[in-house]
């Protein structure tokens, strides 16, 4: 093993952990409440017998210190921003500010209720204002919802305000354009909205076929859903002539705003044409991912689709107060409960304020240079499947680790014995055997230096010694997982073991 | 490899006719693709397939395919074991991995399948593009 | 600019490694035309106090210092101090989706925990990695029933949170088919004889809440015995599932879904929040949204993994079961902490706790001469007739720092004046003889 190489991480001990059920037995101490200060009530009288239960069958009795060791525990054998790189490409793992996680449970915010009064919420709908008007300026569209929980959330969103305009014209159309570097929740969320996929397929620079394009589109496209920067990191050059295409058929251009950490001060979805796109507040905005959620998907619109946002939206009474209007006849609806995921809305918004303006175009400058640094020092060692310029991201392919039995899945499993979280797998479609790596601003130089050697090692044992590449990675808490097996026989809850 | 008694689709399904009846599977060359099968959804007995038709899919970790008839007529059997044993499908494609036997409501359209030196020729090319 | 970790000088080293003289010209991809040309219309950046103290100003503009008794689908249950502790490791907060798993078994057991945990509380099969929250919850388990039958009609209870019902309506607008409302009987349960009739064999599935919108406690045995007669399957939304700690739970349901706040999570102005949704074991690869299993590592060792993925957008696409991508993770984590920290016993403790309270104030509302305008079981929440039309009672609550209970008015025109109370563990008597005291003066 080339385990000299690896400079940045040492081995250090895990302690292993059962399941919280295996570490139960009868009669440990619950968490405990104040004293009943109330006449207790019999359930069974309250509710009557058959509706109430013994007990949970299978549920933990552990002490607190239990639990706080056991989750504790589990932690250390996950790997977070907070450890080290992240180079998940499409996924922005970039620094979530401790700051944000402060005023997010600041007593006011944290336990706000959201059926109390609005006079009693103005703080809440100032800060669903300010973030709006921010977002908005650095999109350059008109009106916005925050209402989405998630990207593809938001997807589903934009994609029924897109076609409650095309019904208000008239005729809801049957298709949406998505080209075939597109993310997966793309034909997922338009079949939500009534919409068949219909795929675009890129030209040899990794863009739009403007020529298929001109092609496809017809009365019978209701839109084209673009990501731009796309998923290999290469801005549409042709973005205005694209535009230009879309409405001339009186089609409309969705953006999925999954990469716009790479436009962020520099350009504007609303000035290239893009009629209604979502924002990742988990991507671009520093909010963290959590493990895969909670996220946010705010949908930016221009003016001809705010009649048809979700409800509630946000409108100023005659004194200057803030409230939500809840009647709005052409409106596609609610998409979610009460307003939101509310506490990721104040983590954006603590961070577009930590940055102005001037701070937002560095990020993104940062971002981007980030990016090129680690193109320019890899681009010999793997190969690199379209030339075009990219932005935020790079994606390279294993053709040549390829040739030795080495694929981008097992790469990037070694990458963690050096220490790094590994890029994106497999991903964009469009290339074989992608390796999308995506470093964001947060990461230092020394950072990337030692990730472009790691990489080179990598590459070096591919030719040398496979087989260490292979069977990586070697230092984990626990080694490759067997997922064959996990989707043969699913196993998907924990059982009481049966006494033979 | 492939034996000499089937006739083979484009979509990589493999067929033995006797009499009225066919017993499809998918190829070796299928599985391999597919990577390790992990689960199978078939048609139910007394289903109708129609050649062409999509009659159930083939899983693995990361893939889904499609099961596409290429005969018609209506299903008689099916290889229930491979709920279980989906693994079969990757150890013995053309044996103990066969699907469904489909009594046919017309002739096999035998003129649009292949015979198995066809199909591996088909194959060579495939893998060529 | 302060989480930038790069000196100008290792900019300028990185520029001429990659060959430019300025870092403009790594945006020579995107054409001058739709350059911003300005900067940002947006204040200059701010410090931390300066963060801090604004987010604190805006706080001091909302409620601060109240007694709440707002329930109606987001509870304000106390959240034990392990919680947040634990959640606020960054191993946890900072990790991405688990498609590692090498090095992500911290979140994929704790998932699997949580899964186990659902399934125990509602008594399903299998229960998925969480999802939004619980009004997205609603048409997810929708669309399964859908899925499995192909019938195109759903009888939706009329006392099901009525936010979740229109995020319903949202989500199947484009998908054919029909949603009927079926209306709730003077005890606050679904009517029983309008059910019968509207079922027939186009009919998919049957949604009750329980407790329901008005706190009022279902048959689901009885709901479950009719739509399972008609072939049509069952699905229970749980908005408060602190009450499984003392209620049987709906396992004649085929599908249990709802909101899981009630374990630990903030109520932040209404999210982010955690849908949980379980099932029987016959919709396994039916199921929207992540799933961990359990497998084997190379070594032998027991391990997890996402798994069944084939149902998910990524590689089903328009075919998959949902467009969902991302879980919940971190509010899920909250909810496996505090249910292990409550455990079996505290659980029920807790549920305890809610009833009595909740039953105390029902006691003395009546006692002052007010009336319940439901007469069926109640958990922690109950429904007070006619008081929120009495002058000046919301004021004088509000002066005394007590938000009272919702006015029902506002999502059922025929309910106005009558409020909806929630009485969790920390609804103290005082604080319950307060209130009861102003609303019935």
């Amino acid at each position: 093993m080339a385990d000299k190489d690896i400079k940045k991480v040492r081995r250090h001990l895990t302690q292993r952990e059962a399941l919280i059920f295996e570490r139960s037995s009868p009669g440990k101490p619950p968490f405990a409440l104040p004293p009943l200060d109330v006449p207790p009530v019999d359930p069974a009288d309250a509710l009557g017998a058959q509706r109430v239960r013994e007990q949970i069958e299978g549920f933990p009795e552990v002490s607190e210190f239990e639990v706080v060791r056991h989750f504790t525990r589990l932690s250390t054998w996950n790997y977070g921003v907070d450890t080290g790189a992240y180079l998940l490409g499409s996924c922005t793992m970039k620094y979530n500010p401790k700051v944000n996680e402060v005023v997010a449970r600041v007593d006011g915010i944290g336990n706000a209720h959201p059926y109390q009064p609005e006079m009693l919420s103005q703080g809440c709908l100032k800060i669903h204002q300010l973030l709006s008007e921010l977002l908005l300026e650095i999109v350059g569209l008109d009106a916005i919802t925050l209402q989405p929980a998630a990207g593809a959330h938001g997807e589903m969103t934009g994609l029924l305000l897109v076609r409650a305009y095309q019904e208000s014209k008239g005729n809801p159309r049957r298709k949406v354009l998505i080209p075939d570097s597109a993310h997966g929740t793309n034909p997922a969320s338009a079949a939500i909205a009534g919409y068949q996929a219909q795929n675009l397929a890129s030209n040899r620079q990794g863009t739009v076929d403007l020529e298929q394009l001109d092609r496809l589109m017809n009365e019978e496209v209701a839109a084209l859903m673009l990501t731009n920067p796309n998923t290999l990191g290469i801005f549409e050059n042709e973005i205005v002539r694209i535009a230009e295409i879309v409405h001339s058929r009186g089609g409309l251009l969705y953006m999925d705003g999954a990469n716009m950490n790479a436009l962020m001060g520099i350009s504007r979805p609303g000035d290239f044409g893009v009629d209604v796109m979502h924002l990742n507040l988990h991507k671009t905005f520093s909010t963290p991912h959590g493990g895969g959620g909670p996220g946010a998907g705010p949908v930016a619109v221009k003016k001809i689709l705010e009649p048809f946002l979700p409800v509630p939206v946000m409108v100023e009474n005659k004194d200057g107060s803030l409230a939500y209007d809840f009647n709005r006849p052409r409106s596609i609806g609610r998409v979610r409960a009460f307003y939101g995921n509310f506490g990721m809305l104040v983590r954006a918004l603590a961070y577009i304020l930590a940055n102005g303006a001037e701070g937002l175009r560095l990020t993104t400058e940062d971002a981007v240079l980030n990016s090129a640094y680690i193109r320019k020092k890899l681009e010999g060692t793997y190969e690199l499947p379209y030339s075009s310029p990219t932005l935020h991201e790079c994606v390279f392919s294993d053709k040549k680790q390829a040739q030795r039995g080495v694929h981008t899945g097992d790469i990037a499993k070694r990458l963690i014995d050096y220490g790094f979280h590994p890029y994106t797998v497999s991903f964009p479609l469009v290339v074989s055997g992608a390796m999308m790596i995506e470093p964001t601003e947060s990461e230092s130089k020394q950072e990337l230096d030692e990730l472009v050697d790691a990489l080179q090692a990598i590459a070096r044992e591919a030719e040398q010694e496979p087989e260490t590449v292979l069977g990586a990675p070697h230092t984990t808490h626990l080694g490759r997982l067997d997922e064959v097996q996990a989707a043969r026989h699913p196993v998907l809850r924990w059982k009481p073991p049966t006494r033979e | 490899m492939y034996p000499a008694q089937f006739r083979y689709s484009e979509e990589h399904e493999w067929l033995q006719v006797e009499d009225n009846s066919a017993t499809v599977g998918i190829t070796d060359h299928a599985q391999k693709e597919l990577g390790d099968v992990v689960f199978v959804e078939l048609p139910k007995v007394g289903d109708k397939v129609e050649a062409g038709q999509a009659c159930g899919t083939v899983e693995s970790v990361k893939a889904v395919s499609e099961i596409y008839s290429p005969v018609s007529g209506e299903v008689k059997e099916v290889n229930t074991a491979l709920a279980e044993t989906p693994e079969w499908i990757n150890q013995d494609p053309h044996g103990k991995a066969w699907m469904m036997k489909v009594a046919l409501s017309a002739p096999a359209p035998l003129d649009r399948l292949m015979t198995a030196e066809q199909y591996e020729e088909y194959l060579r090319k495939e893998s060529a593009e | 600019m302060r989480y930038l970790p790069k000196s100008p000088e290792e900019r300028r080293q990185m520029l001429a490694e990659i060959g430019c003289n300025a870092v403009e010209q790594l945006f020579a991809g995107i054409p001058s035309e739709v350059r911003l040309g300005r900067g940002l219309k947006l204040e200059p950046g701010q410090s931390e106090p300066e963060i801090i103290r604004c987010f604190e100003q805006w706080a001091a503009e909302n409620a601060r210092g109240f007694t709440s008794f707002l329930g109606a689908g987001a509870y304000d249950h106390f959240q034990p101090v392990i919680v947040d502790a634990l959640v606020s490791r960054s191993e946890f907060s900072t990790a991405y989706t688990p498609y590692q798993p090498e090095i992500s078994q911290g979140t994929l057991q704790a998932i699997f925990e949580y899964q186990t945990l659902i399934c125990q509380l509602t008594g399903m099969d299998v229960a998925n990695a969480s999802l939004y929250d619980g009004s997205t919850a609603l048409p997810e388990a929708v669309m399964m029933t859908l899925r499995a039958s192909r019938r195109r009609r759903v009888l939706v209870g009329r006392s099901v949170h009525p936010e979740y019902r229109q995020v319903l309506s949202t989500y199947l607008q484009h998908q054919d088919l029909k949603i009927e409302e079926i209306p709730f009987a003077e005890s606050g349960e679904l009517d029983r004889a309008a059910l019968p009739d509207r079922l027939g064999t186009d009919v998919a599935a049957v949604v009750v809440q329980s407790p329901n919108f008005f706190g009022t406690v279902e048959d689901a045995a009885w709901v479950a015995a009719q739509a399972q007669a008609a072939g049509a399957a069952l699905i229970v939304m749980i908005a408060e599932p602190v009450s499984l700690g003392i209620l049987r739970p709906p396992a004649e349901a085929d599908i249990v879904a709802g909101e899981a706040q009630s374990f630990g999570v903030p109520l932040s102005y209404g999210g982010p929040y955690v849908g949980f949704l379980a099932a029987r074991e016959k919709y396994l690869r039916n199921l929207p949204g992540r799933l961990v299993g359990q497998t084997t590592d190379v070594r032998g060792e027991r391990g997890f993994c996402l798994t069944l993925a084939t149902r998910e957008q990524h590689i089903r696409r328009e075919k998959a079961t949902s467009n969902i991508c991302t879980n919940q993770a971190l509010c899920a984590l909250m909810a496996a902490i505090f249910l292990s920290a409550y455990g079996k016993q505290g659980l029920r403790q807790l549920a305890l706790q809610n009833l009595s309270k909740a039953h105390y104030a029902g006691e003395r509302f009546q006692a002052a001469g007010a009336s319940l305008r439901f007469r069926g079981p109640y958990f922690n929440e109950l429904v007070v007739g006619g008081i929120g039309k009495r002058q000046g009672v919301a004021e004088r609550l509000l002066e005394e720092k007590i938000i009272g209970g919702l006015d029902l008015g506002r999502f059922y025109p025929e309910l106005a004046g009558d409020l909806l109370f929630c009485f969790t563990e920390k609804a103290s008597r005082e604080a319950i003889d307060k209130l009861v005291g102003i609303s019935t003066k």
